[in-house]
């Protein structure tokens, strides 16, 4: 567990980075925002503490919030499926459950496993950020195409980041 | 106690992300102007609602009064109107075109709410921006003076009402038209005072009060009240105790009124000072 630490540490400093001033600035059409910092929250050790998801999903949050001067928007939705989590991965674990010394990433579990696993986060991440963000349940199927359509994107950039992921770890 | 704390400890996961959730949403509705204001629009409508029933519910227990001021009030119009009165020697009399010249317009309105014992009273209304109502229109009662609206929703209206220490109108003392600045002084629902009223003019205890119509929310001759004693102030001004005409623990229905040349009014006086 701590000789992981400086790694996350990296990797949250590095996607915070991505997100907020490369990804904030993309928007196809108003329709597509892709939130790849949740990348940090889905790649956590099995053995993470409930109560530490929590609260880093929450610290995660707040920092995005605070580049993106939406306080509390984001915090909300990484808190949210940061509770989510454990029950996903009890419920999609393989047959002999989860090895020790593996993380939740494509290498370890395969391409299937890890869709399956990411979409759900992305997707429950995505539909509270975007509802939170209009604030209303009127007009439900315009917010909900930007849900699809961004969650798609977000997909695509997570599992490309895996391979990249899995190449500098072989070495 | 163990018991509860095995408890606590056993759904600390739950109990954490609740009060998480609970924090990211307190940030999100106090820092965000824009889901602050979906908030207050949705407590604001809903409260409205609340108080409709209620206000419907207290307007039947005083059917009976209502019912007289009525009657009063129809034996009055009664007693104006020309068929009461003896039409000869008339042959030529000039057209009043009321239409023509409109300046303020006049909307009736129910008071669902009211408060009189804060330091900055509102009320509410039950009409709201699909009745026509908009903010800064004046609100008085069977001609006296009642408030300012602050803020509409669809069907409902908040109103500052006088008893509130933001509210400043311009008003004049109706014999000799000296003008100042009268404001609610927080004691009590039943006086205001008047104040900027220089030394040198003739006011006695009785004299009326009312608005100014320099202003161009309120109408010129809205009943304020009447001076109930005087003493002076800082040298060359008078500080006048008006008590209200005006009973705000009984208003039920008042009127709105809405000017309608208000923005051309406002308009010339901002050109006016540019150019300056």
């Amino acid at each position: 567990m701590i000789k992981l630490f400086p790694r996350y540490l990296m990797s949250f400093i590095l996607l915070v980075f991505l997100q907020v001033f490369i990804l904030n600035n993309i928007q196809f059409s108003g329709y597509i925002n892709p939130y790849i910092y949740i990348l940090f929250i889905i790649a956590l050790p099995f053995e993470t503490p409930k109560w530490a998801l929590l609260i880093l999903a929450f610290i995660l949050g707040l920092t995005i919030d605070l580049f993106s001067s939406t306080i509390g928007m984001h915090c909300s939705a990484t808190v949210f499926i940061a509770f989510m989590r454990p029950y996903i991965l009890k419920v999609i674990s393989p047959r002999d459950g989860y090895e020790s010394e593996t993380l939740p990433q494509l290498k370890y579990y395969g391409v299937n496993w890890f869709i399956k696993y990411s979409t759900v986060l992305i997707f429950a991440h995505h539909f509270v950020l975007f509802y939170i963000e209009v604030f209303r349940f009127s007009n439900f199927f315009t917010t909900f195409v930007r849900v699809v359509l961004s969650s798609i994107f977000t997909i695509i950039l997570v599992l490309i980041s895996q391979y990249f992921y899995g190449k500098e770890v072989r070495r | 106690m163990r018991s509860l704390l095995n408890f606590l400890l056993r759904i600390h996961f739950l109990l954490l992300f609740i009060l998480l959730e609970i924090f990211s949403f307190s940030l999100l509705v106090n820092k965000n102007n824009f889901h602050k204001a979906k908030v207050v629009n949705f407590s604001r409508q809903f409260a409205g609602n609340f108080y409709t029933k209620t206000a419907k519910l207290k307007q039947y227990l005083s059917l009976t009064e209502e019912n007289q001021r009525l009657t009063e009030e129809n034996n009055r119009l009664l007693n104006i109107i020309e068929s009461t009165y003896k039409s000869d020697e008339i042959f030529f009399r000039s057209v009043n075109d009321t239409i023509l010249n409109q300046r303020y317009r006049y909307t009736s309105a129910r008071i669902i709410n009211n408060s009189i014992n804060k330091k900055y009273n509102f009320l509410t209304l039950s009409k709201g921006s699909e009745q026509g109502i908009a903010p800064e229109m004046a609100v008085v009662s069977e001609g006296d003076i009642v408030g300012v609206v602050k803020g509409v929703s669809n069907n409902y209206s908040t109103v500052i009402s006088l008893l509130n220490l933001d509210l400043k109108i311009s008003s004049k003392i109706k014999k000799n038209g000296y003008y100042g600045s009268l404001s609610w002084n927080g004691k009590g629902y039943k006086s205001a005072i008047l104040s900027e009223i220089p030394l040198h003019a003739d006011i006695q205890v009785g004299d009326t009060v009312m608005t100014s119509g320099f202003s161009s929310i309120f109408p010129e001759g809205i009943l304020i009240g009447y001076i109930s004693n005087f003493k002076e102030k800082g040298g060359s001004f008078y500080e006048i105790k008006v008590n209200l005409s005006t009973d705000f623990k009984s208003l039920d229905n008042v009127s709105v009124v809405g000017n309608l040349i208000q923005n051309e009014k406002l308009e010339l006086e901002k050109e006016t000072e540019k150019n300056d």
